[in-house]
């Protein structure tokens, strides 16, 4: 029956694909339906789980082929951790599609993509599934591509804007690099135990078949598809440019899905991360470390979804670091409270992008009146994030942070401090920004620009100085490899209008797409911008921002440990022996408060005129410049793979075509050669016969007659 | 070397044959290559002819085995053949490019 | 019974004339002269089968050879020769090369006549023509057919070809 689970969406994407273009409600409504049933019985599995005993588990193979020692099969493999994954899962995306019905829509017109939208969607929830469901590395590495090339699918699903097409590009070569130490990795596997089952290879590391230093290096070639794949350093890059796809995809795969797929794959293989210390060292710190350096961003970004993306790489790298340290029950906890909490965070942003077409938060304000209920789910998002208690947060952060503590790494343990006081100042950074005082349409920085001669803003601000226009730029780095902000004489006229005629890089991506195709729809459909205009969602949008709201509410509890941590027993088969540490958790808890009051006091009041972080002058100017680190792998690209592709082609030029070259050469000379020999004349000939003659004689007389 | 045995005749035949051989190869004028071909096919009969005389006889009536002999006079037949075909061609060619020097022959040259 | 050192007296002088003339048809400078001097070896030839006790052979010989196919020599000469210039027997270009083949034959000729078995030398006193004539229409009587099929057309060929017009 658990085959149905991720077949079912598949059929959904086969059936949109080849059937439902047209009648595109339709196609919708087939995808939730699909995703719903998956659903049930992902829930029902999880029931059944709940009330089985210790160590349960589901499991059913149908071979594939087998190749020598190599078997494949397709597997639904579920457990503790399995189930819990395939509940949050579907419930998520199925949220998220019921959102999409509601988003993809522009004042009554759907988005001409709208069921290939679906399809897409139905298809990577599939890969997702399959993914959590596989029982051996091959149906996992299948699964990841997969949801690799969903990604890309769904980031470049406006493909017409360069923008997107360039970051679905960027998400897929970047996971690439991650998805090459993964599959070195695999083989590394498959060639110590001769298997790819899951069960086969714990069983081979626990009995010492392989040797501790390749463990090691194994396990971190594993890990270096997390990093890929969860967006850690170095290879997170991808990720905040990933926000150029639709919100509802920011939504279920770069926060709640896809991105914990790497999270999945070691608290999978967690057994074999302890039998290699070095490796999960490597992963706490990598963890660590990211998850301290995107908080960074997340203090200077000016659109909303950056914050957000880059808070999903900070938490992701929270979860690596629980699992580096040992904390399975921690990291996996942290994962299925940040999916509810993050994900909500995201729909509601694009509550607010749909309602008020801006993704700048310098220019919002105000909507708290204009959007009660996304202000107050966001506003739950935001304190779960923060880990303010009761919210979820603040249950599974502490668990991560109690468990740095008590396996001694107090480095990681601090850093995850310093992390969670950033993060409650980002996230609340970005509620003020957003949903209090006033609305700013008008909005110019008032160190820039001064006097009745300053441009409109929304525009011209690239001819301004640096500072301001880098952090401005939602893509900072794709503006500074192709130009300012746009043509300020139509932005002017543009703005003059309250109108949104063409598109720009310059006014949040998003919403300029949106506005794009609202001017391919001949000019009608006018997208009124500004926070002024902002309007609440309908339905389809705020009911899944409640539910998520609640789950962000409630599901902290089933991990708190005054209850016997049952998520932890759960997932694990363990009992958690520790109890909850109420310094840490206080202590934490008081910073995040400190945290938020700064924050309110900065941009809460309503007083926002500027923003008081350009203070630190060059260190702001970094940061948002994302530490140059676009530059850097853009450098490194170009120096060393096309310089080593211009190796390589020379090669290829000379020495490969002069092979075949000189092959032709060759036969050509000879040839040549060999034609001189027919003159026409006839004694040459008679020469060469009895030349013949004369050999064959001597042969015959040596060597064939018998003395 | 008093007493004229096979090898004299072979050796005799081998000599003439190879003056003829040479000359078949070495000559400019056609008609002096058709001599040298003859010259070469009278040292093959030779050698036919002594051997026949020499060998020890198969058993029957002839006392010596005169297939040398037979082989010898086919070869004169058609060796008049072959002559008169090709002065004929000789003749047909001079007629057509006023020379008979093979030098001047050379129109299969590719 | 001739003395015993007749034999091979007649047989090196035969052998001398044979060579002498061979070489002459090689290298005389005037292709008259060589033609001529082919009549000589052909005869030479047949008192070399007569030595062998061929004596129909030799018969044949002088008839065929020194007969007919000298007149079509000549005769070719004639109808060929441009001029009566000295110089009408030249070598041509690849002289030095045939020589070295030339030589390469003779000595694998030779080092295979040296390595042949002893041989009997028997004095035949009948007259092996009958025998021969038996031979030719009994056991080689295909060969014989077929050889006078092939002069006819050998004849029809030389005269087509040497037609004029």
């Amino acid at each position: 029956m658990l085959w149905l689970v991720p077949a079912l969406p598949l059929l959904a994407f086969v059936l949109i694909t080849a059937f439902l273009r047209r009648p595109q409600m339709l196609a919708a409504y087939v995808s939730i339906l699909a995703i719903a049933i998956s659903f049930v019985i992902s829930l029902a599995t999880l029931f059944r789980g709940m009330s089985a005993p210790a160590g349960w588990r589901v499991e059913s193979i149908v071979p594939f082929f087998t190749i020598g020692p190599m078997r494949v099969e397709l597997s639904t493999f579920v457990d503790g951790l399995g189930a819990v994954m395939l509940v949050v899962v579907t419930l998520v995306s199925m949220l998220v599609q019921i959102y999409s019905t509601g988003y993809m829509v522009e004042h009554g017109e759907m988005d001409p993509g709208f069921s290939r939208f679906f399809s897409y969607l139905s298809l990577f929830t599939c890969s997702m599934l399959l993914l959590v469901l596989a029982n051996n590395f091959f149906q996992l590495f299948v699964g990841w591509e997969l949801v690799g090339l969903c990604s890309y699918l769904l980031v470049g699903f406006w493909y017409f804007k360069p923008e997107a097409a360039d970051a679905a590009k960027k998400a897929f070569i970047t996971t690439r690099f991650g998805d090459l130490g993964f599959l070195i990795g695999i083989l590394f596997v498959f060639a110590f135990t001769q298997s790819f089952s899951f069960a086969d290879v714990t069983e081979a590391v626990k009995s010492n078949a392989i040797p501790p230093t390749w463990l090691t290096v194994t396990m971190v070639l594993l890990f270096c598809g997390a990093i890929g794949k969860s967006a850690q350093f170095p290879l997170h890059v991808w990720l905040p440019d990933a926000m150029e796809g639709p919100t509802p995809v920011s939504a279920l795969i770069h926060a709640a899905t896809m991105v914990a797929a790497g999270v999945y794959m070691v608290a999978r293989l967690f057994e074999l991360f302890e039998s290699a210390p070095t490796a999960a060292a490597v992963v706490a710190w990598i963890g660590g470390i990211t998850a301290i350096f995107a908080a960074t961003h997340g203090l200077v970004m000016r659109d909303i979804k950056r914050v957000l993306a880059y808070s999903t790489v900070s938490q992701l790298g929270y979860m690596m670091m629980a699992l580096g340290v040992g904390g399975l029950a921690a990291g996996t906890f942290h994962l299925t409270t940040h999916a509810f909490f993050k994900a909500l965070l995201f729909l509601g942003s694009g509550s607010v992008i749909h309602g008020s077409g801006v993704q700048d938060m310098f220019f919002l304000g105000g909507l708290g009146r204009r959007m009660p209920i996304t202000k107050w789910t966001f506003l739950v998002g935001s304190l779960a994030l923060a880990g303010v208690f009761p919210f979820a947060g603040f249950w599974s952060k502490d668990d991560i942070l109690s468990s740095a503590f008590n396996s001694g790494n107090y480095a990681l343990g601090v850093i995850g401090i310093v992390t969670a006081f950033m993060t409650a100042f980002y996230i609340f950074r970005a509620y003020f920004l957003t949903f209090s005082g006033e609305p700013r349409p008008d909005w110019v920085d008032p160190d820039v620009f001064h006097g009745a001669d300053a441009p409109k803003p929304m525009i011209d601000v690239a001819h301004a100085d640096p500072v301001a226009a880098v952090a401005y730029e939602p893509n900072a780095y794709y503006a500074a490899t192709h130009g300012p902000a746009g043509d300020p004489h139509a932005a002017h006229a543009e703005l003059a209008h309250a109108e949104a005629a063409s598109a720009h890089q310059g006014a949040g991506t998003e919403a300029s797409s949106a506005a794009e195709h609202g001017a391919a729809h001949g000019g009608h459909g006018h997208l009124a911008r500004g926070a002024h205009l902002a309007h609440e969602s309908g339905p389809a949008m705020t009911l899944p921002l409640v539910v998520l709201a609640i789950f962000a509410t409630f599901v902290g509890f089933v991990g708190a440990p005054q209850a016997g941590n049952p998520f932890g027993r759960f997932v694990t088969g363990e009992t958690a022996a520790e109890g909850m540490n109420y310094a840490l958790a206080g202590g934490t808890l008081i910073l995040a408060l400190i945290a938020i009051f700064w924050a309110w006091s900065w941009y809460g009041r309503g007083a926002f005129v500027r923003e008081p972080l350009t203070a630190l002058g060059p260190v702001y100017v970094m940061v948002a410049r994302r530490y140059y680190l676009d530059d850097l792998y853009n450098w490194m690209i170009g120096v060393f793979i096309l310089g080593f592709s211009q190796v390589l082609a020379w090669f290829d030029k000379n020495v490969v075509d002069g092979v075949v070259n000189l092959v032709g050469w060759i036969t050509r000379v000879i040839g040549d050669a060999i034609s001189r020999t027919e003159t026409g004349r006839e004694p040459n000939y008679a020469l060469a016969v009895f030349g013949g003659i004369a050999v064959i004689v001597f042969v015959l007389l040596n060597y064939a007659v018998v003395r | 070397m008093l007493t004229i045995g096979l090898t004299h005749y072979l050796v005799l035949s081998a000599i003439v044959f190879t003056i003829g051989l040479y000359g078949a190869l070495s000559k400019r004028n056609a008609v002096v290559i058709l001599m040298s071909i003859e010259l070469m096919f009278n040292a093959v009969n030779i050698a036919f002819v002594a051997v026949s005389r020499f060998l020890p006889p198969t058993a029957g009536s002839p006392p010596i085995n005169l297939s040398g002999q037979v082989f010898a006079l086919f070869v004169i037949t058609v060796a008049a053949a072959e002559a008169s075909v090709a002065l004929a061609i000789i003749l047909a060619i001079y007629r057509a490019r006023k020379t008979v020097s093979i030098d001047d022959l050379n129109l299969m040259k590719w | 019974m001739a003395p015993s050192f007749v034999e091979p007296l007649v047989f090196y002088a035969l052998s001398a004339l044979l060579v002498i003339g061979a070489l002459a048809v090689v290298f005389l400078p005037r292709i008259i002269h060589a033609a001529l001097s082919l009549v000589v070896f052909f005869v030479g030839i047949a008192g070399v089968f007569i030595l062998l006790q061929a004596e129909f052979i030799a018969a044949a010989q002088i008839i065929i050879y020194a007969g007919a196919i000298t007149v079509l020599v000549l005769f070719a000469v004639m109808l060929t020769q441009r001029s009566a210039s000295p110089e009408s027997n030249p070598f041509n270009t690849q002289g030095l090369i045939a020589s070295v083949v030339a030589a390469a034959l003779f000595v694998a000729l030779l080092a295979g006549i040296t390595t042949l078995a002893g041989t009997s030398t028997i004095g035949i006193d009948m007259d092996l023509t009958p025998a021969l004539g038996t031979l030719m229409l009994g056991q080689w009587v295909l060969p014989f057919e077929i050889a006078s099929v092939l002069l006819l057309a050998a004849l029809i060929g030389a005269v087509v070809i040497a037609k004029e017009n």
